[in-house]
């Protein structure tokens, strides 16, 4: 009796799972394999691929002396890594912005559902009409934030020209865009489910609002404080593509390419779609580490 | 009753809430200031602020100039079919698999799940190679495995499987190449699975005592009351799809088949400098985000905190 249920449930199970599991398989599963199949070729597209062993991955991480000591074989990819993690200092801040913003909405005031709009409108507007947009504020000579300074007496840089600033440019127009969004979102309903009774009771014991914040709010939004760090260094890391390519193209010097940059050009401007790969696994590797270490964290509650 | 002393703490609130609104708005405000300035004129050093923020012409006719100078109907079509097409089947697809995930009891079940959740941690760049690689080849493929199709096709839509004058069936710079790596999705699996394991399980039961079979439980119970998940998932998807920019840069090379994010960028390419009318695209291009913002507004919240504060 049971023993056929169970069967009769995996033969429908089956057919429920069979339109998104092909696709898992033929678009997720499979690709995931063959990247790592390709990241051992040298492949141009055009000529049969060759099967290189582990030379992308030597010349990728590896270092060779040289005249004056160690040097990167690719020097390129570590500034690209060094950009990476660089654009990833604004996650922090960003955080901060975010829970600081959810405490203002956290109120009983007229008004506040609209502001919860306002402040969430950028980042559903993110992409690349935003990004066009920013790349005229941004403008040196005529654009927005120049004028701004401009008024303040200010002389601003050439933002998204300049090697020191187009790297600032890119996350101060991050932070426009995800600073009300998601990690708000989520710190507006953390702090929602802070119980009023802990708040209460510390009050009576006389504990101010700092104090109050720091036992009693700060310990119960601390899982979706991790949640949303792990999730931003995640896709922090995969990121920066889209904004820069409309934005600066990668440059000035290559001063905003990222990781995930370096990936399209490696694979469609220059055709090495074997050492592509080898860079996209190595991103992969890099993510996975970071997910590992949330689970071990116990972040993974968080996840199913 | 409450005490005047608090009530002017809490106007005293709004001060900041408004700069922050003001921070959020200022730059929109100035997109739709520069969409409606007369063409040359946006470029222009402006003489104040209050220059740049206050309209000072109202060229609406920059929103139809828009639509002369490039092909950006076909871009808008391109991208709502795309959009809509990916919405449809990651919704379909994503709430049959949850089904089988968050109310059926099988073997293995949980083994399958969590490869699921593990390939949510692949960055976008691992699979993009491979699939682009398989996109330039399935043409060939198609026509020597199965020649019969590229006969069908060449029947009944008048072209082989490998036309790019008339629009590829497969491959790259094709409308599949555009909406099928794109329909199936283990986040809305994941999400779905969410929604449908709050639904009490007697309601099964008692449609099961009743004479349901699975399919009926899915179609009748499952999905009706699931609605508020469906659409969260939906929206999302449509934003996202609506928004994507490196797939389809990477898969087409036509005009005929670029989506909006694409079609800008060729915008840029000859009309640079042109900002008023950049702007004015920009702004044509965030219409139907803002109509499903305002519309699907509510889900958010459900959609964004689902599975990451409730657990």
């Amino acid at each position: 009796m049971s023993l056929s249920r169970e069967r009769r449930n995996r033969r429908v199970a089956l057919w429920f799972l069979l339109p998104n599991l092909i696709g898992f398989l033929l678009f997720t599963l499979w690709p995931v394999i063959a990247a790592l199949g390709l990241s051992f070729m040298s492949w141009d597209l055009l000529t049969p691929p060759q099967w290189v062993g582990w030379d992308n991955f030597v010349q990728l991480l590896g270092f060779h002396r040289d005249t004056g000591g160690w040097v990167a074989n690719d020097p390129l990819f570590w500034q690209y890594l060094g950009n990476t993690f660089f654009m990833m200092l604004s996650l922090p801040i960003n955080m901060a912005g975010s829970l600081g913003l959810a405490m203002l909405l956290n109120r009983k005031l007229p008004g506040i559902y609209l502001y919860r709009l306002v402040f969430f409108f950028p980042s559903i507007l993110a992409g690349v009409a935003i990004f066009y947009l920013w790349r005229w504020i941004f403008n040196a000579d005529y654009g927005l934030l120049n004028n701004l300074l401009g008024a303040l007496g200010i002389d601003g840089p050439d933002w998204l020209g300049s090697v020191a600033w187009a790297k600032p440019a890119l996350m101060l127009m991050g932070s426009w865009m995800t600073v009300g969004g998601t990690s708000m979102i989520l710190y507006l309903a953390a702090l929602q489910n802070v119980p009023v009774e802990l708040h209460e009771a510390a009050q009576v014991d006389g504990a101010n609002a700092w104090q109050r914040f720091r036992v009693v709010t700060w310990p119960s939004i601390m899982p979706v404080t991790f949640f949303i760090f792990t999730m931003g260094l995640i896709y922090g890391l995969q990121g920066g593509f889209d904004s820069a390519f409309i934005m600066t193209g990668g440059g000035p010097n290559g001063s905003t390419t990222t990781i995930g940059f370096y990936i399209y050009q490696k694979a469609y401007l220059r055709f090495e779609m074997g050492y592509a790969s080898a860079v996209a696994w190595v991103l992969f590797v890099l993510v996975l580490g970071l997910t590992l270490i949330n689970r071990r964290r116990g972040g993974a509650a968080y996840l199913s | 009753m409450i005490p005047s002393r608090s009530r002017f703490a809490a106007l005293l609130l709004h001060v900041p809430l408004l700069m922050v609104g003001a921070t959020m708005l200022v730059p929109l405000a100035f997109m739709f200031v520069t969409a409606l300035a007369a063409p040359g004129e946006a470029m222009q050093a402006s003489e104040s602020l209050t220059d740049m923020l206050v309209p000072q012409s109202w060229h609406w006719d920059n929103f139809a100039e828009v639509w002369r100078i490039i092909p950006f109907g076909r871009y808008y079509l391109n991208s709502l079919l795309v959009a809509l097409a990916v919405t449809l089947g990651q919704t379909v697809t994503s709430a049959c698999a949850a089904y089988a995930f968050a109310r059926l009891q099988w073997g293995g079940r949980d083994t399958v799940f969590m490869l699921y959740l593990a390939t949510m941690m692949v960055p976008a760049a691992v699979t993009m190679i491979p699939n682009f690689v398989a996109m330039k080849m399935l043409p060939e493929i198609l026509t020597q495995l199965a020649p019969w199709i590229d006969w069908m096709s060449s029947r009944v839509l008048g072209t082989t499987v490998d036309d790019p004058a008339v629009g590829r069936l497969v491959g790259l710079d094709s409308y599949f190449a555009l909406i099928v790596p794109m329909m199936f999705s283990a986040y809305g699996t994941f999400l779905l699975r969410q929604f449908f394991l709050s639904i009490p399980r007697e309601l099964d039961e008692a449609a099961e005592i009743d004479g349901c079979g699975h399919w009926a439980i899915f179609a009748r119970i499952i999905l009706p009351l699931s609605l508020p998940g469906l659409a969260t998932l939906a929206i999302f998807t449509f934003l996202g799809v609506w928004g994507s920019f490196l797939w389809p840069l990477v898969v087409t090379n036509q005009s005929a088949l670029n989506t909006l994010p694409i079609g800008l960028l060729s915008f840029q390419g000859q009309y640079g400098t042109e900002w008023s009318l950049m702007m004015a695209a920009a702004l044509l291009t965030l219409v139907p985000i803002v109509v499903i913002f305002l519309v699907g507004q509510r889900f958010f919240v459900a959609g964004l905190t689902v599975g990451a504060v409730k657990g």
